[in-house]
């Protein structure tokens, strides 16, 4: 059987790199193939060719055993090739019905819009493959996994034959991308066939009938779910043995650093996100916050870090009060924060790596004579920290922006660990990064636990606050709805929680009484 | 998801990231720097090629050559662009011949008189500089003052009151303490739109043009008022400041050439010292390249924004101060030809940089001067700087254009390249 879609020898330069290496690939119909790689590794420049937005150097698509050009996204919607991005392209004020037939909008003869028309197709295709949806609710109204299931309508609708998923989960949550998984095999099973590109060793395992695993351009091999295991892939991924599971001691809590109490936090348009919560966090241990991104952990880590003025309720860090201090004086009380959008808030992208590394301690001696900067000193620091911190720069003039995500985060990390810290506010510090970046940033929490810092860990991520946390608070609707042990919490428990069950309609994860309700 | 809708203040951000992204004049980024350069050199290359080609549409003798033959139309074309960027290039830097003759003539007067153009157009620069450099620092700080006209005016009616109001101070204090009150003046005016975006976030683009409007009335009415010049005859003018409080010019008549040129090139060396070798510069200059990576590190923003404007605001109020001090001598309402408007132009050209804007400024004031020649000599009108300088900015403002004319591949393209596909793009 001739495959749906054949890739041959695509390769694509851009000037210094080559992003797609003589690569091949086949995709027969009905089936799922992942495409597995580490961020920069080609996955997506190959998607974007596939999809009409770069032009290969070299290299043909063929699709159903005939050669095709792609110059535009239409053209590859027009050969059946749809892609379900990693942001939504949707119109939040526009109903689902809307929204799908944008761009090949239903008329009657008048010219007017037949929405009728258009929905009963919707419902059609959403009863047919599974995806639930209203197609007359509007999108702004939608949770995330819905919106995402109209964006495969979307595809649908225009009768793709190809799909491609790029990291479609990483806006859902666990159960959400469960959900995902059944409504792609429900396609495959249908005759779709799907591309899914992905770095979470776990989903390709979950879903794919073949993986295809990606490294600097080329393909490095290929194999199936039932032969691999995670290990094997991140080995394959990275190009080294990888150490997944983080090494870790028992945790040796000691006086507390962290105090939060009856914390109520409202955001801009002044509606409360963060609902009367207490905590401590203690030296030594790593408390992680788990819970659906927009339950008020964002909102919390303001708080905590002065950028946003709490309604009512105390912080006290060190003993000290800091409910209303301003960053600078908690950062000069030694709390160090690693922001969960490093691009937008943790660096200057446009300004050379060797000032991100004094962003937080420009004005202070030895980086400070007066109001002089002792350039000298700025740059001695930077070249002893990218050694230190395995900053991959060119040097220390290069701009943050020009590197990778994995190494801008190695920046911040760098920045904020060098310092004499007490306390840590790491929020979803490997976002985006791939497996080795995750291994280096998770070893070095590790490490600063060890020295007796407090850290204070959020993650939309269940896999990784689980496997750093000494102990879990989760977060629903702005409430801490459970602190639990880290050893005996299961995913499914914690999942449940972060799902808005109650604790009480639980039963414990173990036998032994370790989750504390705190209703 | 939701993006932001689009204002029309966006496009002002647009231009604005484009300039504060530049690179800091550090060292690094060889092809991206030699970009830096070229790019503007050759905008304004571009710029005088359409402005010839304007030059030919509107010249009679061109339409008249072609007419005959396409051989007189051909020489027709040439003369008129010879006979008019010859005007422009001997107005500015002046005729070398008449020079060498004048030298060997010894005669003093014709001497100043042929080397006058050269200088005058130093004279034509001082002000730009000052204006540029006011709005490059805005630039720095994130902010996009469109109120250097503004704040010149009210710089220059400070420094005019001081100059004429205080009498019997010696020249080494009264000068100064006139260019201070011209910054002091400006300051104030830059103040107030920096305050209101800090505190209650008006914005500035806004609030700086409400308040040139504001700027200029307020000038009319005292020049109609309290400090309009006795005996005057109802012409809106200042009284004459006094000889104490001028800004001394370096040579006899013709020459207008004065220390204020000196004073700017020192001024923008401050600039550049405050920008690039101190804490404050730092603060402001990561306040306006993200501001919440500042908010962040624990910069105050407010405290920035506001600092900010009040600078730009003295550096625009230094550019009407000299015009007083050293060019007009009083003040009235005709003291600026756009300054604080071209000044932005400058800024963009200068890609924001102190030195930048200097050498911005400098082409500015040879165009500008050597364009009066011009206008003698060809009958060409002045406008067509005006034309050429719009051009320019164009260009600047849209690199690809210049790209795409001279074929050049944009700065780092590898890397960007790179970029899309090795960051995580904004949101998991």
């Amino acid at each position: 059987m001739t495959p749906i879609l054949q890739l041959t020898n695509i390769t694509k330069r851009f000037p210094g790199v080559l992003a797609n290496d003589h690569i091949n690939l086949e995709l027969n119909q009905g089936e799922i193939l992942a495409l597995l790689g580490e961020n920069g590794a080609g996955k997506t420049t190959l998607m974007n060719i596939l999809y009409g937005l770069y032009q290969p150097d070299e290299g043909e698509i063929l699709v159903r055993g005939e050669k095709i050009t792609v110059h535009s996204p239409t053209d590859a919607i027009n050969a059946g090739i749809g892609m379900v991005h990693q942001h939504f392209m949707l119109i939040p004020v526009f109903t689902v019905t809307e929204n799908v037939m944008l761009g090949q909008e239903e008329a009657n003869k008048l010219g007017f819009l037949n929405r009728p028309k258009a929905a009963a197709r919707i419902r059609e295709v959403s009863e047919q493959y599974g995806l639930e949806v209203d197609p007359d609710a509007y999108v702004k109204d939608l949770p995330v996994g819905v919106q995402q299931r109209v964006e495969i309508i979307k595809l649908l609708y225009r009768n793709a034959e190809i799909l491609i998923f790029d990291e479609p989960t990483a806006v859902l949550t666990p159960q959400e991308a469960d959900d995902l998984f059944k409504i792609m095999r429900s396609l495959a099973e249908q005759g779709k066939s799907i591309i899914f590109i992905t770095h979470k060793l776990r989903e390709v395992l979950d879903v794919a009938d073949r993986i295809m695993v990606i490294r600097r351009g080329a393909v490095v091999g290929q194999t199936l779910p039932s032969e691999a295991d995670k290990n094997t892939l991140a080995a394959m991924m990275v190009g080294r043995a990888v150490q997944l599971e983080v090494e870790k001691k028992p945790s040796q809590p000691s006086e507390i650093v962290l105090e939060v109490k009856n914390l109520v936090v409202a955001d801009d348009t002044q509606q409360v996100m963060v609902d009367d919560i207490s905590f401590e966090v203690r030296a030594g241990e790593i408390m992680g916050i788990a819970g659906v991104q927009g339950n008020g952990q964002t909102e919390l880590v303001a708080a905590v870090t002065g950028l946003r003025r709490p309604t009512s309720g105390s912080i006290k860090l060190l003993g000290k009060d800091i409910t209303h201090s301003t960053p600078r004086r908690i950062t000069e009380l030694g709390c160090a924060h690693v922001p969960e959008d490093r691009q937008k808030d943790g660096l200057v992208l446009s300004f050379p790596v060797k000032d991100n590394l004094v962003l937080c301690t420009y004005y202070k001696h030895p980086f400070a004579r007066g109001v002089n900067l002792n350039e000298d000193r700025i740059n001695k620091n930077a070249v002893d920290l990218i050694e230190q911190y395995d900053i991959r720069t060119p040097n220390a003039e290069t701009s943050v922006g020009s590197l990778s995500g994995g190494n801008q985060q190695k920046v911040i990390v760098a920045r904020e660990f060098s310092r004499p810290i007490r306390f840590l506010v790491a929020s979803q510090p490997t976002r985006g990064l791939d497996v080795g970046s995750i291994e280096y940033i998770h070893n070095r929490i590790v490490e600063k636990r060890d020295q007796g810092t407090a850290i204070l860990l959020v993650s939309p991520e269940l896999d990784e606050v689980m496997e750093l946390s000494d102990r879990i608070a989760v977060m629903y609707r702005g409430k801490i709805v459970a602190i639990v042990d880290s050893d005996v919490a299961t995913k499914e428990y914690i999942g449940l929680l972060m799902a808005g069950i109650s604790p009480e309609t639980l039963p414990p994860p173990t036998e032994k009484h370790a989750v504390e309700a705190t209703l | 998801m939701a993006k932001k809708q689009k204002t029309p203040i966006d496009a002002g951000k647009a231009i604005l990231q484009e300039v504060t992204d530049g690179p800091a004049p550090s060292k690094g980024g060889n092809q991206k720097r030699r970009q830096v350069l070229l790019i503007p050199a050759l905008a304004v290359v571009t710029g005088l090629l359409i402005g010839a080609i304007i030059i030919l549409l509107t010249t009679e003798e061109v339409y008249a050559g072609f007419r005959t033959s396409f051989g007189a139309g051909m020489s027709a074309v040439w003369n008129s662009v010879a006979k008019a960027y010859g005007a422009l290039f001997a107005g500015a830097f002046g005729n070398p011949v008449r020079m060498v003759q004048a030298l060997f003539s010894g005669d003093a007067l014709e001497i100043r008189r042929a080397f006058n153009p050269f200088l005058e157009s130093l004279v034509v620069s001082t002000p730009y500089i000052f204006a540029g450099l006011a709005v490059a620092l805005g630039f720095r700080a994130g902010l996009f003052n469109i109120g250097v006209e503004g704040q010149l005016f009210m710089g220059a009616t400070a420094a005019t009151f001081v100059g004429y109001a205080l009498k019997g101070l010696p020249a080494v204090i009264h000068m100064p303490l006139a260019m201070l009150a011209g910054a002091i003046g400006g300051g104030l005016w830059g103040f107030i739109p920096g305050w209101l975006k800090a505190k209650t976030g008006g914005h500035e683009v806004i609030n700086t043009i409400m308040l040139n409007w504001i700027a200029f009335r307020l000038t009319d009415w005292l020049l109609n008022g309290p400090m309009q010049r006795p005996n005057s005859g109802g012409v809106p003018i200042s009284p004459i400041i006094e000889k104490s409080a001028q800004i001394p010019q370096f040579f006899g008549s013709p020459i207008r050439f004065h220390l204020g040129f000196f004073i700017a090139l020192g001024i923008a060396w401050l600039v550049y010292w405050f920008l690039f070798k101190t804490t404050w510069g730092f603060n402001l200059r990561t306040v306006g390249a993200n501001p919440n990576a500042g908010k962040y590190a624990g910069m105050n923003i407010v405290k920035n924004t506001i600092l900010a404007m009040t600078l730009s605001g003295a550096l625009a109020g230094l550019a009407g101060a000299n015009q007083v001090l050293a060019i007009t001598r009083s003040m009235a309402m005709g003291l600026s030809s756009g300054y604080g408007f071209d000044s932005i132009a400058l800024a963009l050209l200068g890609n924001s940089s102190p030195l930048g804007v200097v050498l911005a400024s400098l082409l500015f004031g040879f165009l500008r001067n050597g364009a009066a020649q011009m206008m003698v000599v060809s009958k060409i009108p002045i406008d067509i700087i005006s034309i050429i300088q719009a051009l320019v900015l164009i260009f600047i403002a849209a690199p690809a254009i210049i790209r795409s004319l001279w074929r050049i591949k944009a700065a780092k393209v590898g890397e960007e390249g790179v970029t899309v596909t090795t960051t995580w793009g904004g949101g998991h």
